[in-house]
């Protein structure tokens, strides 16, 4: 089932509702980098709060999306990710360094409407 | 046991297939919280090492128990390529540029017992076990 992605002002928000197969990764990956150039969003968030597992190659398919959308000009929020899900993470090895991550939507949703800030801190 | 399960993998979905029902065992033989996800992490990533090296294979799932303790037990088989280097294959980050290289051995750490048996040319069968605490 491919997932879906709403549009909210400059930002894309990408829901995903229940386990996703790798084909279903692959796919939000075009997608997102598709209408990314299409709607010129500069921000996309993607909430991973329903998923109970992320392996290595959900991990890597989410880490090269948020790298590529980044030389596309946007900024990708993984959002949701949880407790038990982050913790099998780190004991596999797998990391997110460099992307962005957010407790829930709501929060992923401020970071990127937030205003940078001038003293350059980095938010969130 | 009835409550034991086969899994053909043999398409991405059946990876999913395979760790909602070692999710469900699990929860049978006691497991709770983390280690549900950390077993379903585990089996998803020997399941995808089936579709990726060797296309298609099993996954068997059982409940176990030894001195008192319940658990579960999770065999995954192909007659793929098989391994030519396990000791190689078992190292972080080592990767035939089709994963991060951390499939194999993080499985390991997600679980309690890990072997795994490869003969070149004949398959690959990886035995995992994880026990309540």
């Amino acid at each position: 089932m491919p997932v879906p992605i709403l549009k909210q002002g400059g930002i894309l928000i990408a829901s995903i509702q229940t386990a996703v197969t790798d084909q279903d990764l692959v796919q939000l990956q075009d997608d997102l980098a598709d209408k990314v150039g299409r709607f010129r969003s500069r921000g996309v968030v993607i909430d991973v709060g329903a998923l109970d597992v992320m392996d290595s190659f959900a991990t890597r398919t989410l880490r090269n999306l948020a790298q590529a959308l980044k030389m596309r000009g946007a900024t990708t929020v993984i959002a949701g990710i949880q407790p038990d899900v982050a913790f099998a993470m780190v004991e596999l090895g797998l990391t997110l360094d460099g992307i962005l991550t957010a407790l829930d939507l709501e929060e992923g949703l401020g970071m990127l409407t937030m205003p940078p800030q001038e003293d350059g801190h980095s938010v969130g | 046991m009835s409550d034991d399960a086969r899994v053909t993998i043999q398409r991405d979905g059946d990876i999913i297939a395979a760790r909602q029902k070692g999710r469900d065992l699990a929860a049978q033989a006691g497991f709770v919280g983390s280690d549900l996800t950390l077993i379903a992490t585990a089996i998803s990533e020997i399941a995808r090492n089936i579709i990726v090296f060797a296309q298609q294979g099993e996954v068997s799932l059982s409940l176990i128990e030894r001195a008192g303790k319940r658990g579960v037990l999770i065999v995954a088989e192909d007659r793929g390529p098989g391994i030519a280097d396990i000791e190689q294959a078992m190292r972080d980050g080592f990767s035939t540029g089709k994963s991060l290289g951390l499939g194999l051995p993080g499985a390991r750490r997600l679980m309690d017992e890990f072997e795994i048996v490869s003969q070149v040319g004949k398959g690959t069968i990886i035995t995992m076990r994880k026990w309540t605490r």
